[in-house]
């Protein structure tokens, strides 16, 4: 993959080079529209744009990551529509994906961002060792994940942070913190940045978000975690199949248990779908096909922040983090060293009251009259 | 010269509290319910009455002294002060309209003992110098005369020369080892002379030996009623030299109410140790009497009559059947007020507010609920077993002009024995 | 703490522990200085046992006495259908019985969400009369403190919290639940310090009512 100018040639201009046919293009279109949450009369709008719209050129950068994220979204099945996505943009540089290396990668790279100044994407997957961490914890071509990133930031339209790491500092961010890494949004403050969490996210996400840039030439609507509202704007409890029996008290208590066999809520098992927001429970994973809840486990919460930290994984939500029986014996004892305190001081008041009582005379008594 | 002063009065709130006073204080909820147990609130309607407030200065000792909490509020300078002049105003509250009846007791959710503190809390009062002028003078004639009135023994001399006179029967005076020692309460000898001649002739029917002593013959107890143990101790040590001297193994507690918590319950430890002798009030004794087959009695009171349990005797010391039992025994048409034993009402006179003259207009109204109960069963007689309770019922009765005569329950069993068989023998000869 | 997620988490996580922490401190605190002021031995001569009549009142003073019930019906009634209803959500909803579970190891089975819903619902009816009495009743209002109005403003915001994060009324989710937890957690640090100490005291103060009547053959 070279890197190379923005095309001259359309969208749809290209997407006919390649041999997608009309139809096939609207059937996107549609399912683009609806995925998010525009109604179908959207759809010959979004055709419209997508046909006159320029491939953007689109920088990929990998830091501290697993290629979870990149599997995802390269590994959906068949040939999907997504899969054609790729070819809506200019990918000018993807360190697993590109064939090319060293130093002419890193060319390219440059050269993408000189030629398309103040237009390109930067997606980013994986997070970043701040600017306070050793740099050498992770580097690409002798080059600090930070520097990469604030300079290849610099002059781009918008940063697409995918997968909870980039999103949200994810697993390398999990206590202690090794590498004291972090998240794009907690380094990039001047740009446009949109989360797309998820570990990893759902690929239609990714191309949704890049086919509602090229739509309406903006960002989609986001939440306060910058993720797209069209796909983070519900809970996964909220639009779960299971929800009817978690509202009639019907749980499994273990993984094997008739509750389990017959399918009710997962709450108690841990299941952190009340607080997590992702479209898994619509959208589903590997072409429709399930999603974790539906095979029987109960959700993770994989798509919020500090998702490692957030309590143990079969801990329902419920359950406080990190607060130990041996903490509040602890705290009694002390309670009852205190209480002990009080009680001495004010029995050794009361002793002295005893002990130094005047008794009651008549005399006394008559002075009052 | 000593005088009784604030820092005394705050000492003796100190040395009063305990684990149950600190129990109640922490668990009251502010709910009021305490306030529909209290005949003072409820004839009055006027909120102070609610009893838990009437107990605020001691609460405010509790957690100033007994708290984490009032420590830090103490330290922050939030934790408000007793003063001489919150006690002034708290002198009404504590003595005036309260009778210590401990309905408020029975009733309160969070199971606060209010009548415990109120006793507790006057403690406090006397030693700061806050106890009404007729409690004051009661303890001060109670401690130089021996009675609370001012009554001396000759006094009760003429009496029992009355009765003997008029039963023909001797009263035991100064009698070493005899089974019972009898008490009576200063009201009993003045407003109630029935009552010894009474207990003369049942014991007389029944054989049973006792004695009045001359070294002390008063019951009641003045130092329990202003609240103050040094009085209160003098007063039991009396009755405990006279029973000691007389080599008694049992006392008896008149027709009075408060003079028998006083003695029963109270008086050991005022004193500190236990009593070489046991205590029971006439009623107690009466129904043991009866129980036994020892008394003999003979036709039924056919008028409609109705019973009002002194607090202190029903719902303060668990004396509520034995009573009922001897009612029957004399009376056919007998009908329990609605709300009784335990849970009775309070004439409104008790706990030192009928020896209080400037709590007249209370007590009065206090007496409202009581009459409320009466109208409500429409007894032609009332039966009661405590000569305060019984002036109170009288003097309430005339004012709201119910005819409705009020009779001691001993003297009722008295009317109605069997003359003895000595007796017959003398109708014989005639 | 940028959003709802992290506010949840510092509520659930350092802050819950610090409310417990303060908690175990005064409530230990305050039933030291409860229990180490003993009584006075008692030398009258007992009619009957203490232990007993101690533990009937314990239970038997959480129903009022007919007379009582006449008197002041909607203090009995409102204070049964709060109470009763508060502690069906707190002991008896599935999320707070995994709660103490997490903390205490201690499990107990629950009920169908409706039916504690309907509780809460009628806790929060039950709470707004309650404070209604509060400042109508002449007692009530002469005898209550700031103290009676924070604690009730707690108690409130803890079912409210509760509801709203239940029925999804507030959004995000996190946010809602973290109020939850926060509202909960003050009325875990107040506890200790005020009237919602009679949670633990009043069945002490029970006791010893119960034993001293029973001691005098009254069973209170």
């Amino acid at each position: 993959m070279a890197a190379r100018e923005t095309p001259d040639k359309t969208l749809g201009e290209s997407l006919r080079d390649i041999g997608l046919s009309r139809r096939g293009f609207l059937k996107f279109c549609a399912a683009t529209a609806s995925m998010m949450a525009l109604p179908p009369s959207m759809a010959p709008a979004i055709a419209a744009a997508l046909e006159q719209a320029r491939r953007p050129s689109v920088i990929w950068l990998s830091f501290q990551e697993c290629t979870g994220c990149t599997e995802s979204l390269t590994r959906s099945h068949s040939p999907s529509v997504e899969e054609l996505i790729f070819d809506f943009i200019s990918l000018d540089y993807h360190h697993t994906l590109q064939a090319a290396a060293g130093e002419a990668a890193e060319a390219a790279r440059l050269q993408a961002m000189e030629a398309n100044r103040g237009e390109y994407l930067v997606i980013v997957d994986g997070s970043i060792p701040g600017p306070d961490a050793n740099p050498g914890f992770s580097t690409v071509a002798g080059h600090s994940n930070y520097d990469i990133l604030m300079e290849t930031v610099e002059h781009a339209a918008a940063v697409i942070a995918v997968g909870t790491c980039a999103a949200f500092g994810g697993l390398p961010q999990a206590k202690p913190n090794p590498t004291g890494a972090m998240s794009v949004m907690d380094l990039v403050k001047d740009k446009p940045v949109i989360n797309v969490s998820g570990c990893p996210p759902i690929p239609m996400v990714i191309t949704g978000v890049l086919a509602h840039y090229l739509t309406f030439g903006r960002l989609p609507e986001l939440d306060a975690y910058h993720r797209p509202m069209a796909f983070y704007g519900q809970s996964i409890h909220d639009r779960c199949y299971r929800r009817p029996f978690y509202d009639k008290g019907l749980f499994a208590d273990s993984f094997d248990d008739e509750g389990a066999k017959l399918g009710w809520c997962l709450y108690r098992l841990g299941c952190k779908g009340p607080t997590t927001f992702n479209a898994c429970a619509t959208m589903r994973w590997n072409a429709g096909t399930s999603w974790p809840i539906e095979s029987g486990h109960p959700c993770l919460g994989c798509s919020e922040p500090s998702f490692w930290d957030g309590g143990g994984f079969y801990e329902p939500v419920s359950v406080p983090i990190g607060t130990s029986t041996t903490t509040l014996l602890e705290a009694a004892a002390v309670g009852a060293v205190a209480g002990a305190g009080i009680a001495t001081v004010a029995r050794k008041g009361k002793k002295d009251a005893v002990k130094t009582r005047q008794p009651v005379t008549i005399e006394e008594l008559e002075q009052k009259l | 010269m000593t005088e009784l002063t604030l820092e005394r009065g705050l000492a003796a709130f100190r040395a009063e509290i305990d684990a149950p006073t600190a129990a109640f204080f922490s668990s009251c909820v502010h709910c009021g319910i305490c306030a529909q147990s209290c005949p003072f609130y409820l004839e009055t309607g006027d909120p102070k009455y609610t009893p838990i407030l009437k107990l605020e200065p001691l609460r405010l000792v509790w957690e100033a002294e007994f708290t984490l909490w009032g420590k830090i509020k103490g330290l922050l300078g939030l934790q408000q002060k007793v003063t001489d002049a919150m006690l002034a105003e708290w002198e009404e509250l504590l003595y005036d309209s309260c009778s210590m009846c401990g309905r408020c007791s029975m009733v309160c959710p969070v199971g606060n003992d209010l009548a415990y503190m109120i006793r507790k809390s006057r403690e406090g009062m006397v030693q700061a110098g806050h106890a009404p002028e007729g409690l004051i003078n009661a303890s001060i004639r109670a401690i130089t005369t021996g009675s609370p009135m001012g009554l001396q023994w000759k006094t009760l001399a003429v009496q029992i020369k009355h009765v003997e006179a008029s039963t023909g029967l001797e009263i035991p005076v100064d009698k070493q080892g005899a089974e019972y020692m009898v008490l009576m309460s200063s009201m009993e000898i003045i407003n109630f002379p029935e009552y010894l001649e009474a207990i003369t002739k049942i014991f007389d029917h029944a054989g049973v030996t006792w004695t009045l002593s001359t070294e002390c013959f008063e019951a009641t107890n003045a130092g329990i009623q202003i609240g103050n143990k040094d009085i209160a101790a003098q007063l039991v040590e009396r009755v405990v030299a006279a029973a000691e001297t007389l080599k008694v193994p049992k006392v008896i507690s008149p027709e009075c109410g408060h003079a028998f918590t006083a003695i029963r319950w109270e008086g050991p430890n005022l004193i500190g140790r236990p009593y070489p002798f046991r205590v029971f009030h006439i009623v107690e004794v009466l129904e043991e009497l009866r129980a036994a087959g020892r008394l003999q009695t003979e036709g039924k009171e056919s008028d409609r009559l109705s019973m009002h349990d002194p607090c202190n005797l029903a719902r303060k010391s668990g004396v509520i059947q034995q009573q009922r039992n001897l009612i029957d025994l004399v009376a056919e048409d007998f009908v329990d007020l609605k709300e009784h034993g335990k849970f009775q009402w309070c004439c409104g006179a008790g706990g030192g507010v009928s020896s209080n003259e400037r709590a007249e207009e209370l007590k009065m109204a206090a007496f409202k609920r009581k009459k409320a109960q009466i109208e409500e069963v429409a007894p032609e007689r009332m039966v009661t077993m405590c000569a305060t309770c019984r002036t109170q019922l009288e003097e309430g009765l005339e004012t709201f002009n119910m005819e409705i005569p009020v009779i001691g329950l001993t003297e009722m069993i008295a009317e109605h024995l069997v003359e003895k068989p000595r007796a017959a023998e003398d109708d014989a000869e005639a | 703490m940028n959003g709802s997620m992290e506010f949840l988490l510092w509520v659930k996580g350092p802050l819950f522990t610090i409310a417990m922490v303060i908690f175990a401190i005064g409530l230990l605190a305050r039933l030291l200085e409860i229990f180490l002021l003993g009584r006075a031995p008692n030398y009258a001569e007992a009619r009957a046992g203490e232990w007993l009549p101690g533990l009937r009142t314990m239970i038997a003073r959480t129903v009022a006495d007919p007379g009582t019930f006449k008197r002041a019906p909607f203090n009995v009634v409102v204070g049964w259908l709060w109470h009763i209803g508060f502690l069906i959500a707190l002991l008896l909803f599935i999320p707070h019985i995994e709660l103490f579970k997490g903390v205490l190891g201690l499990y107990w089975p629950g009920l169908p969400n409706p039916i504690v819903d309907l509780a809460t619902g009628v806790t929060l009816v039950a709470l707004v009369a309650t404070l209604v009495h509060r400042m109508t009743h002449p007692v009530k209002r002469r005898i209550s403190t700031t103290e009676d109005y924070l604690v009730w403003t707690v108690v409130f915001m803890v079912v409210l919290t509760g509801y709203l994060a239940y029925h999804r009324l507030v959004e995000p989710y996190p946010l809602a639940l973290g109020m939850h937890i926060l509202s909960a957690e003050l009325l875990l640090v107040l506890l200790p310090f005020t009237k919602l100490t009679h949670i633990f005291t009043a069945f002490i103060a029970r006791w010893y009512n119960g034993a001293a009547f029973g001691r005098k053959g009254v069973q209170s």
